[in-house]
């Protein structure tokens, strides 16, 4: 697999620029040599003074970064973005069904497809939501469905994203940054938009709200400033006109959620939650939590309130579930995978842990419940230290990992200190379940800067890229 | 809105408030200093003019807890400007501004929370050799400048709404208690005996004060005379046309609190009309009559009480578990 040049979105296998980036092609060569420098230094001085950063953890030095922003798009041909957005709204559509039926009837586990202790044996899975019923049956609000391209046409989802996915700032900060930058641009491409984006959240979040609320109160609700997102979680609240809240500036009396307001209490229907299940509440969940409202759960259960995501939403994205998303589409939808997994080794089995234990230089092996690019090992780029390092962890608990063939991601052209040179990406679309389940023309393309690296994870030294949608025309 | 987000606000203009008017009391301090007339050989501790800044903000232990041995320029400096362990030095300050609007950026304009990171990551570049080198008065310009443009941008690009209010009512509380502490102490520590009354080094003392709250020439646009106590005290107390004097923050506090208070939260806007209305109906005699001294402690302490009502109604109130505000005394450190 590596020994054939990766997919390059830009130039076809004889060099040529592909159709849809040709119209860029062609406005960059009119530009001067300096052009690109000049513009980038612009992008990165923009965003710092901003404040548009991310937190990196176990930095001590500075917590602050701002996040690289590559100045070149990535850009998607009308019929790709088809199958990428029906593929994964049809991946939503069935992990939705799943986690309605984990905390209800359990048929899927009736049927046989997927082992009763995958489910009622993971650490995500929420028994206090069993049986409880959610507004909608909405589990997954917000999904964030990590996509990677290997050939023209050829789509792996790498991961469901299901808790609280985040990114989506960048998303659309990107795009405003790309207009202020070369706003001429837009008027030669048809790049669909994007910006509606938190009117449909804010939309799907009031369609959610319990029965009493006829103008239902909405809020979003971050861990506080020192969080890594805590500037996303700003950015939607501003966006979306609703207040962003932190533990302390709610509380629960009478199973009904208040904010604490300068007029005083104010009813809370929908909160938009960006902390994890675990803090939400130190009476049910963990007591230690100082992050969360004691009595919020009761609330929820009581009807009273609508969390968005639902609680235990976790069992339905961790890498060892993973593997059944094709087999939820065939049962709960009747439809065929429209996006693919990439083939999945459950090193819990033994052939497969056997297989490997044999072939760890050529394999992805990732944590059941890792994200953000910690505690995976990436065999081609490794070296023999790390990768005997990596077995040993496997070989102490092996159900804790999965592993994957190393895909040969597609690159897209990155501007890269002087030069424009082909890095690897992944898209990360945002998709939005509320009456309907829906995602905006674009995502999140996160590029591994450094030559070669197949990591996009921001806190392993990858960069953002705005992503173009072309619409037909 | 969210009481938190209130404080935050509320401390975020304090805080800045609170840095221009530690600048320009160090700038003032720093004139004084060079004068010929300085008074080292007097028999007030306090009479040396960098022991000011410490005695003003109430934080002379503070300082000698960290600083021993003789008290010199350069070390107030550094403790005043950018010793981050001192919570009260201009670097300290604005760093808490920086993280009060941080988490607040969703409630104000872009530009103004531009302005204020702006401000931020400047004053961090700042070394303290690039200080001295740059030269003192230009830092304090700079400081004044940043605190006269936060201002000027929250007044040209920020909604009329309740945040709004919570800002200017940071800056006016602030500079009142500021104005309050700045009299006081010029009262009680400057004053040369009597013999020097009138004297040389008592015009530049008082002078000095009237310019650390830009108050100089207007004092001479208004009584075209020399300086005495009792008109500084005028001016400073009870003039409303003086946009630092007490008058003059107590009419934007009281306009501002008519605005907020409700039915159920009326002590706030009570006692803001009672310390305004002492204010509009005062007269200086009065003032002389009960003492500077004892007038101003009296106020400072009415100041405060107006800002633990503000905590109770406003700020940091607290529920009991019927969803009642209990009205209790809360401590409010800022943040």
């Amino acid at each position: 697999m590596n020994s054939t040049r990766p997919y390059d979105e830009m130039r076809a296998a004889d060099g040529s620029i592909r159709p849809h980036y040709r119209a860029h092609a062609e406005w960059l060569a009119e530009k001067p040599e300096d052009f690109l420098p000049q513009k980038q230094r612009e992008a990165n001085a923009l965003y710092t003074r901003q404040g548009i950063t991310f937190a990196v953890y176990g930095d001590e030095s500075g917590t602050e970064r701002s996040i690289p922003f590559d100045i070149i798009p990535r850009i998607i041909r009308p019929a790709a973005w088809k199958i990428i957005n029906d593929g994964a709204c049809q991946r939503v559509r069935a992990l939705n069904a799943f986690l309605k039926d984990v905390y209800h009837g359990q048929e899927i586990i009736k049927a046989g497809l997927i082992p009763a202790a995958q489910v009622t044996g993971n650490p995500a899975y929420r028994p206090e939501m069993q049986g409880m019923k959610v507004p909608g049956d909405v589990y997954v609000h917000i999904a964030g469905v990590d996509i990677v391209k290997t050939d023209d046409g050829q789509f792996f989802v790498l991961e469901d994203n299901l808790r609280t996915p985040s990114g989506v700032s960048y998303m659309l900060e990107n795009r405003k940054m790309m207009m202020r930058l070369f706003p001429d641009l837009f008027g030669r491409m048809p790049v669909a938009p994007i910006d509606h984006y938190t009117d449909v959240l804010l939309e799907n979040l009031r369609a959610v709200a319990p029965d009493h609320a006829s103008h239902p109160t909405v809020v979003v609700m971050t861990p506080g400033s020192y969080n890594s997102a805590y500037f996303e979680h700003a950015f939607l609240a501003q966006q979306m006109g609703v207040e962003l809240v932190e533990g302390e500036d709610l509380f629960v009396a009478n199973d009904i959620v208040y904010m604490r307001t300068t007029e005083g209490p104010q009813r809370v229907d929908v909160i938009y939650r960006r902390i994890d299940d675990d803090y939400l509440d130190p009476l049910a969940f963990r007591p230690d939590s100082t992050l969360g409202v004691p009595g919020i759960f009761a609330a929820y259960r009581a009807g009273n309130v609508t969390l968005a995501n639902a609680i235990g939403t976790g069992v339905a994205d961790d890498k060892s579930t993973y593997l059944y998303v094709p087999q939820m589409i065939e049962f709960y939808l009747g439809e065929k995978p429209i996006i693919s997994n990439v083939p999945t080794y459950m090193l819990s089995k033994p052939d497969d842990l056997a297989y490997t234990l044999a072939h760890l230089p050529e394999l992805v092996v990732k944590e059941v419940q890792g994200s953000g690019g910690y505690g995976m090992l990436v065999g081609p780029t490794s070296t023999k230290e790390q990768i005997a390092e990596f077995r040993k962890r496997i070989e102490q608990n092996p159900a804790n990992y999965i592993a994957q063939p190393t895909l040969a991601l597609s690159t897209c052209p990155t501007f890269c200190d002087s030069d424009i040179l082909p890095r690897h990406v992944d898209l990360r679309p945002y998709v939005l379940s509320g009456k309907t389940v829906t995602l905006v023309p674009g995502g999140l393309t996160r590029v591994a800067l450094r030559e070669g690296s197949l990591v996009v994870n921001s806190s392993q030294g990858g960069g953002t890229k705005d992503t173009w949608v072309l619409e037909d025309n | 809105m969210l009481s938190r987000q209130a404080n935050n606000l509320y401390w975020m203009s304090r805080q800045i408030e609170r840095a221009e008017n530690t600048a320009r009391l160090l700038d003032v301090t720093y004139r004084m200093s060079l004068l010929p007339y300085r008074i080292t050989d007097s028999e007030q501790a306090w009479a040396e003019p960098w022991a000011l800044p410490l005695v003003i903000n109430g934080l002379a232990s503070d300082y000698y807890d960290s600083n021993p041995g003789p008290l010199t320029s350069d070390k107030v400096l550094r403790f005043m400007v950018l010793d981050s362990t001192n919570p009260s030095s201009i670097y300290s300050l604005m760093h808490a501004a920086r993280e009060n609007g941080r988490s607040m950026r969703g409630v104000m304009t872009a530009e103004m929370y531009e302005d204020l990171n702006a401000m931020w990551l400047e004053l961090r570049g700042r070394s303290e050799v690039a200080l001295n080198q740059g030269g003192i008065n230009e830092f304090f310009e700079w400081i004044k400048t940043q605190s006269h443009q936060f201002r000027g941008v929250t007044f040209g690009t920020m909604l009329r709404d309740e945040a709004y209010q919570f800002i200017r009512l940071g800056t006016f509380m602030e500079r009142a208690d500021n104005t309050v502490r700045l009299l006081d102490v010029k009262y009680h520590t400057l004053l040369p005996s009597p013999a020097e009354v009138g004297g040389a080094v008592d015009y530049y003392q008082w002078s000095a004060m009237l310019r650390s709250v830009s108050a100089l020439s207007s004092y001479r646009r208004i009584y075209r005379d020399v300086i005495t106590p009792t008109r500084v005290a005028e001016l400073l107390i009870l003039r409303e046309d003086l946009p630092r004097s007490l008058h003059a923050c107590m009419n934007e506090i009281y306009e501002i609190l008519r605005g907020l208070c409700r039915r159920d939260s009326m002590e706030p806007e009570r006692l803001a009309g009672e310390l305004h209305a002492q204010l509009h109906f005062g007269r200086v005699e009065q003032v002389m009559e009960t003492g500077l001294h004892e007038y101003l402690m009296e106020f400072l302490e009415k100041l405060h009480s107006l800002n633990d009502e503000l905590n109770d109604h406003f700020l940091a109130p607290v529920y009991d578990h019927y969803g009642k505000n209990t009205l209790g005394r809360t401590q409010n450190q800022g943040a």
